[in-house]
């Protein structure tokens, strides 16, 4: 096996930008280990189109997209391998691989940059009650099996959870002849882009029920019923509110889990909150020499983000691959409290950051007529208002090198969402 | 004419078809599901119990000690998961922790081995994560854990390769006796043989009661389990059971053969005979009894729920034996827990009693081994480039949530009586059975399926019948 200086864990959108960014920055051996038959990762499936307006200005679809990628890739030269899985990271970063033609490998890596991306939340962990028979399907499943296997999952849908792939797969069941019944979402707000519901679901006339659940799942064998009932403020069922819709197939859209597994075993720390790595502004985990992009370190609503983010993963991975690690003067602390959940990178070094650093986080509510502020101890340096703040977008604030060289005293950077 | 007719694949029916084809017989077996292990015997604890629960004398008893000894070493002869954890029932300050020494008093009355009291200390140097209340407990080290699936699937795979037949997709709708045998019709073929035996689980007094005057009822005993990730699987190393109290039987927390965390189960006494339905009432109750015993359960951790039948019969012990007014009738009915630590001895038992009432000679070609699929994970790095030369499959995994392998699939499907849904594969090799729960895998299954056995997309199915996953082709331009 030939050697490599960098290794990334994933060719999906977070992986592709990752290796285009390390190899722009001078790294020459890159290894791009993808699981699946082909690049571009979950992009693939989601032919729909809204993808890249921030990045190219135009509206792609998500093959499309991925496309652009795969050919600066091509181009670039750079080196992958397909239906191959990761099997260990060591936390001295040797990365141990598999795959028909190989076998089993071990590349120790100068260098390695997750980028596994994330898996749905299955049923099992909602705890739903009813019968296991066929036809429950997380969506991103019955997204593969209708747009790469050409296969209808069902005719008579009723989708759980309004993230944004149960509302695309409303839109393309539809599209494809079946009956969307009701998309139910216990939280009283949607996990999903605003646009996605516009334009999947209002467009339909498919009914969105806020702050309701499944409460029973009838059929031994296939799907031949489900109950939605509303749930109170402790999301619990209220009694006398069950409403049965006959149906075949239940669709899950309940929620990402960035893909850990791999990342716990090499030792790496994970945030209790976004499920992914606690990074620095460089996007590097607390083993040295291993970062973190795209969904594996927290659920993005859009992919420009996180081909943004992934660029930055991969730039910084190859300044560490040619200047080594630099020690950290001194570090200030990004504290997310009142409706910020999470800050990701959770920590900046203000002499070794980039002269601006995007730190992205995602509110744990609606908030309207509000701000986001971002306070240096106690004082609020900036402040960005806003109509409305919802849990399905991710937001973010820049902060300066400039503004933290500043103050050297600065410990603690705290965000918050604040009325307007 | 056959001169034996089991009727159900579950544990009990598999392991008589094993122990019975250690004899010369012409022998078949007839499951109304479209795989072995399709019942009860999937849907359970997954414990082999040390045998001090059932009253002395009783053959519960008997069936439970017998088979808990046998377990271990048919484990290597047919290659399944068991491992001896040891098990511990605790008792809580509020609890009259004296029931606890009558319990090992019992147990040592049934002939379990190394049974002795433990103090808190002992106690909780050994588990730490017992709740703060208990003080007391009953350590039984020949307590086990196995591998329900994969127990029933390698006793009937070697039944099967030892030349009994089995007829799955099969629902028995007549028994009756005609002559000097008996005639047993299905839903497709008739079958006649000289001996019936009835291992049809909760069905097995509808079944008993077509042929014989003393009429049994069995009712089933819904419970309910969560089945948490592998990150949670060490949270206890030994099998915690709960001294009964007036909050109910109690529930237990035990690791599983694989690494997972299993709570459960509830006990309600149902009408349906097919209520695997889990209820919001149940599951919740389980959260709430875990904690009784042990702490910090992470139940957030959890990656599946379901629920098992137990076929509970009024008299309260299993029927075993032939039926008196029936001549060469046997039933193996009431099978409840322990009846899968039971099942090895249930099948040397009532197969030896068949074999002496038909005269049946020994099988001297019986071969009792059985080589189950090869778990890659357990071979060295040469090893396994070694098999993945041989056999590139091996070098493909399929289901990234246990690391399952084309190969161990493609060896699922091709053996005897190999896989033929979703379920028949995850039950044979943990495809699908982990985290994501199949949302990964399950089309790339589908496809090894539709490829391998042959058959259609539209006729793959979850678990056979109507259980089809996909309906029709999408919209093609």
């Amino acid at each position: 096996m030939k050697n490599y200086d960098l290794v990334i864990v994933g060719g999906g959108p977070a992986g592709l930008a990752a290796a285009i960014s390390a190899r722009d920055n001078g790294i020459q051996d890159i290894l791009i280990i993808e699981r699946d038959d082909r690049l571009g990762g979950i992009l693939n499936q989601c032919i729909h189109n809204g993808f890249g307006l921030h990045t190219f200005k135009e509206e792609l679809t998500g093959p499309e997209y991925a496309q652009r990628y795969i050919d600066q890739v091509l181009e670039r030269g750079i080196d992958y391998k397909l239906n191959t899985m990761v099997m260990d990271i060591s936390p001295d970063k040797k990365v141990t691989a598999m795959n028909r033609e190989d076998g089993m490998f071990v590349i120790p890596a100068k260098a390695v940059i997750l980028a596994m991306g994330c898996r749905e939340r299955p049923r099992g962990a909602l705890n739903i009650p009813g019968y296991r028979p066929a036809g429950i399907y997380s969506a991103g499943t019955a997204q593969r099996l209708v747009n790469i296997e050409g296969y209808m999952p069902g005719k008579k849908v009723v989708i759980l959870g309004s993230g944004d792939i149960g509302l695309i797969m409303a839109r393309r069941m539809t599209l494809e002849g079946a009956e969307v019944k009701v998309v139910a979402e216990i939280m009283p707000y949607s996990g999903g882009l605003k646009r996605n519901i516009v334009q999947c679901l209002d467009d339909f006339g498919i009914p969105l029920k806020l702050s309701h659940t499944v409460v029973d799942i009838e059929g031994k064998e296939r799907v031949e019923a489900v109950t939605i009932a509303e749930v109170d403020d402790h999301m619990k069922p209220i009694p006398g509110t069950e409403e049965r819709y006959e149906c075949d197939t239940l669709l899950l859209s309940v929620g990402l889990l960035p893909e850990n597994e791999l990342s716990r075993q090499s030792g790496v720390e994970l945030s209790r909150v976004h499920k992914g790595p606690v990074v620095n502004d460089a996007l590097e985990t607390n083993v040295e020499g291993i970062f973190a992009c795209g969904n594996v370190l927290h659920v993005h609503d859009l992919v420009d983000f996180v081909s943004q983010e992934a660029s930055q993963a991969g730039k910084n991975a190859a300044a560490y691959i040619s200047h080594g690690e630099k020690k950290a003067k001194r570090v200030v602390k990004l504290n997310p409290v009142d409706g910020v959940r999470y800050t990701v990178p959770e920590f900046v070094r203000p002499e070794e950051m980039d002269d601006t650093v995007t730190v992205r986080f995602r509110v744990g509510a609606v908030y309207k007529n509000a701000a986001v502020c971002t306070y240096f101890g106690d004082k609020c340096v900036a402040r960005r208002k806003k109509q409305i703040f919802a849990p399905g977008e991710m937001e973010q604030v820049i902060l300066k090198k400039a503004d933290l060289l500043a103050d050297p005293d600065l410990k603690e950077i705290t965000l918050k969402i604040e009325e307007a | 004419m056959y001169d034996v007719a089991i009727i159900g694949a579950g544990v009990t029916g598999s392991a008589i078809a094993r122990y019975l084809s250690r004899y010369q017989v012409k022998a078949c077996v007839i499951e109304r599901e479209e795989d072995v292990c399709d019942g009860t015997s999937k849907a359970n604890s997954a414990i082999v119990h040390a045998g001090f629960d059932a009253h002395p004398g009783s053959l519960k008893a008997k069936m439970n000690v017998r088979g808990s000894e046998m377990m271990e070493d048919l484990s290597k002869e047919l290659d399944f998961p068991y491992d001896r954890n040891g098990s511990l029932v605790v008792a809580t300050k509020d609890q009259d922790a004296s029931l606890l020494d009558k319990l090992a008093e019992q147990g040592r009355e049934n002939g379990v081995k190394d049974i002795r009291i433990l103090d808190e200390k002992e106690l909780k140097e050994m588990e730490p994560n017992l709740a703060d209340d208990v003080v007391k407990a009953l350590y039984a080290p020949t307590g086990a854990i196995v591998c329900p699936f994969n127990l029933t699937i390698a006793l009937a795979e070697n039944a099967a390769d030892n030349g009994v037949e089995f007829f799955l997709n099969t629902t028995v709708e007549k028994v009756e006796r005609d002559g000097d045998h008996y005639r047993i019709e299905t839903d497709g073929k008739v079958i006649e043989a000289k001996a019936v035996v009835n291992a049809a689980g909760v069905y097995a007094d509808a079944i008993n009661n077509m042929v014989s005057a003393h009429k049994y009822h069995i009712i089933p005993r819904r419970g309910q389990y969560k089945l948490l990730d592998k990150t949670a699987g060490q949270h206890v190393r030994r099998t915690i059971f709960q001294l009964p109290s007036k909050m109910g039987k109690g529930v237990l927390v035990s690791p599983t053969v694989h690494g997972n965390l299993i709570v459960g189960p509830t006990a309600e006494d149902i009408d349906d005979k097919e209520g695997i339905n889990t209820t919001s009432e149940g599951l919740d109750s389980l959260s709430r009894t875990a904690a009784l015993s042990v702490k910090n359960v992470p139940l957030y951790e959890v990656i599946t729920s379901f629920a098992g039948l137990r076929a509970h019969e009024e008299g309260g012990d299993f029927v075993l034996g032939e039926a008196e007014d029936a001549p060469n009738f046997f039933n193996a009915l009431g099978i409840e827990s322990p009846g899968l630590s039971s099942a090895p001895a249930i099948g040397e038992y009532l197969s030896d009693l068949v074999a002496e009432k038909l005269g049946l000679e020994k099988n001297p070609n019986f071969n009792g081994k059985r080589k189950g699929i090869l778990d890659p994970s357990k071979l060295s790095m040469e090893e396994r480039n070694e098999l993945i030369k041989k056999n590139p499959a091996y070098g493909q995994i399929i289901c990234r949530c246990e690391m399952i392998t084309e190969g161990q699939i493609l060896d699922a499907i091709h053996r005897t009586l190999g896989a033929r849904s979703l379920d028949g594969v995850k039950r044979r090799t943990r495809a699908g059975m982990g985290r994501c729960q199949a949302g990964f895998c399950s089309p790339r299954t589908m496809e090894i399926l539709e490829r391998e056995v042959p058959m259609s997309a539209f006729d793959v199915t979850k678990t056979g019948g109507k259980s089809k996953l996909v309906i029709g082709y999408n919209k093609r331009v």
